[in-house]
């Protein structure tokens, strides 16, 4: 057997075959692969394995430490419950493009060298869309086509960061890079753009309610998470990204308030957890990191058991808005409880997993003496609560009865939601076996009397206010309405009065250029050369010249822009 | 038919339909809260700032940031909203 196999693979090629097989043996396929790739993580010892020669360069397929390690387990333990969770799938196209993207995921945790890096980055991009277009509806097919535009910018300028940072420093390695000098924004840039580091989050929102209900649990985890991934290794310890990280955290949750479709809310909740990664990040001291990894290792967890609550809920019913939902509790029992569940983790309640994480960011802000940003990030604490703990479940499954009668999920739904909730609760009952695994030596204890008391306090009268506000009918009604976003200011309005204005300029150049090389050029050249020539002299002919000027020109272009 | 039923007798016994499951919910909330204020007066809190370690200083943060939150977001919804069918 192949020893140290790089565990995108395993997803990738094993996702190849998955277009052959029917019934049970599909099923069963493909619940092994991210089994058989967590055993062969398990058995993979630390440091390099799998290096190719690429032109002059090493491309390293696998690099095991500490925080690879981490997110490879997450990573693999996530793409497991998904994919049971969308086992009953009929739609090989799914499975496979998740296969894919998971696979590609992993490539990204584990690869060494920027270019397989961006090589993973582009399956990655492509694979997440077909989950969106997966859905086959005009929506989703729009969405997806957005999605994949902003994705291709991205990938673009963390192509061209690349190529310049290569060729400045020599090495194509995967590891601190730091903001100075074009090349490093360049793939500054692309990196936040698949984190959705604020203002490059729109896309979350815009895409993510669109994708299949199966696909919404793979695209959560995955993109953002390898982004949070990325931006560790690559940027621990920017000024800026601490600040960005912070707004992030508080600014998707008005958003969320406001917003009807609950998978879109939970989109924003999602932009919010990513704030408190990409913080403690920015923030680069040990806890801080600690914090941020931990936090992104527990948010896949219940944030991905949220969007499994939801999805079964649209799976089931057909909606998804605040407005149609409501009383659910009494038909889906089971579905209510883990939600209910999912919802007290997000919140971070003490025994649950976002406690012991969500926390140590904020600490880490307060160790470094930043008073406003501790000010923020207990803000959003506490609007967590609000929008993901109280909103989704409340609207959905309490709430005024909306008349509709449904049932339970699928078993294998219902099993996958379990696991993680039982994953939620025991990583917030035993934080160690969660501490162990961290980057960092953990000096931390979450359960202090204080501690738990204060954010008990937070939290209950965050509850308190929501119950008042609601009763007394100042909260936000829902309704059907959809809200602006940064998208509107960034390519919608600039694209719908920007794109004529292109067309003028450029339509306009086309034609003067035509104009020259296929009229007056040739006619300027015959006349040049006055001798009749026979008509076998191609290269002399009126077509022939223009081709030639035209060259001419593209060279000279090319020349200048080299030069420069 | 006997699906209708079973149906019928669950939405009879719902939880929240009854009065007084309610008022026991909200019983509870209050008596959570009450609880919390009164340990807080007993209890030090080791905090990195000075205003951590002051009595209650969470639960009226908490209070006051959710209904900022509320307020703030019907600000922006004057802003943003949007017919359902803006973009089509």
């Amino acid at each position: 057997m192949i020893e140290n196999v790089p565990l995108g693979a395993i997803f990738i090629i094993g996702a190849l075959f998955v277009p052959f097989l029917k019934g049970k043996i599909k099923s069963s396929y493909i619940l092994f692969l991210p089994v058989l790739a967590f055993i062969t993580l398990l058995n993979m010892p630390d440091g390099t394995h799998w290096v190719l020669g690429f032109l002059d360069y090493n491309l390293i397929l696998v690099r095991v430490d500490k925080l690879s390690r981490l997110f490879g387990y997450i990573f693999i333990i996530w793409a497991f419950l998904a994919l049971l969770y969308s086992i009953h799938l009929k739609d090989k196209v799914q499975q496979t493009a998740a296969l894919i993207y998971s696979g590609s995921a992993l490539g990204i945790v584990f690869s060494g060298d920027l270019f397989s890096l961006y090589i993973f980055w582009e399956v990655l991009a492509i694979s997440s869309t077909m989950l969106i277009w997966a859905r086959r509806g005009r929506e989703s097919i729009r969405a997806g086509f957005r999605y994949l535009l902003v994705h291709a910018v991205g990938g673009l300028s963390l192509l061209a960061g690349i190529v310049i940072y290569v060729a400045e420093t020599g090495s194509p390695e995967f590891g601190y890079i730091g903001l100075n000098g074009a090349a490093s924004y360049l793939i500054f840039l692309g990196f936040c753009l698949n984190t959705a580091v604020i203002p490059l989050h729109f896309w979350v929102p815009d895409a993510y309610p669109e994708a299949t209900v199966e696909g919404a649990i793979f695209l959560s985890v995955f993109t953002t998470k390898t982004g949070v991934y990325i931006l560790a290794r690559t940027f621990p310890g920017t000024e800026l990204l601490a600040w960005l990280g912070a707004i992030m955290t508080a600014f998707p949750i008005f958003y969320a308030v406001i917003s009807n479709d609950i998978r879109r809310v939970l989109a924003y909740s999602l932009l919010n957890q990513v704030g408190f990664m990409v913080c403690g990040i920015g923030l680069g001291t040990a806890l801080a990191i600690n914090g941020a990894v931990s936090h992104a290792f527990c948010n896949i967890l219940f944030e991905g058991l949220l969007f499994m609550a939801t999805g079964a809920v649209l799976y089931m019913t057909g909606k998804s808005n605040c407005t149609d939902l409501g009383g659910l509790y009494k038909t889906m029992p089971i579905t209510c409880g883990l939600c209910l569940i999912g919802a007290v983790s997000i919140g971070g309640f003490p025994l649950f997993s976002g406690f012991i994480s969500e926390s140590m960011t904020i600490t880490a802000s307060a160790k470094e003496s930043l008073p406003i940003m501790w000010f923020i990030l207990q803000f959003s604490a506490v609007g967590v609560l609000h929008h993901a703990s109280i909103k989704i479940p409340f609207f959905t499954f309490f709430s005024e009865d909306s008349g509709i009668r449904t049932e339970e999920p699928p078993f294998n739904m219902l099993l996958a939601m379990s696991i993680a909730a039982f994953l939620s609760i025991f990583i917030g009952i035993y934080p160690d076996v969660l501490y162990r695994i961290l980057p960092y030596p953990v000096d931390y204890e979450p359960y202090t009397l204080g501690h738990v008391i204060g954010k008990l306090q937070l939290l209950f009268f965050g509850v308190l206010a929501f119950c008042l506000l609601i009763f007394s009918g100042y909260y936000p009604s829902e309704k059907r309405t959809i809200n602006l976003d940064m998208d509107w200011f960034l390519y919608r309005k600039p694209v719908q009065y920007g794109l004529p204005a292109l067309q003028f300029i450029f339509g306009g150049i086309a034609s003067i250029m035509g104009r020259i090389f296929t009229e007056s050029a040739p006619r300027v050249s015959a006349n040049f050369i006055s001798k009749p020539r026979p008509k076998t002299d191609r290269l002399l002919s009126p077509m022939g010249v223009s081709v030639l000027i035209a060259t001419a020109f593209i060279s000279i272009l090319s020349a200048v822009f080299f030069l420069l | 038919m006997g699906v209708i039923v079973k149906k019928k007798k669950k939405r009879e016994l719902a939880f929240f339909d009854i009065p007084k499951n309610r008022n026991m919910v909200v019983i509870l909330l209050y008596a959570v809260l009450s609880i919390l204020l009164i340990i807080d007066l007993f209890i030090h809190r080791h905090g990195d700032f000075h205003w951590e370690e002051s009595p209650e200083f969470f639960a009226v943060y908490g209070f006051v940031a959710c209904v900022v939150l509320v307020f703030v977001a019907k600000v922006l919804r004057i802003i943003v909203e949007r017919e359902e069918d803006y973009y089509d």
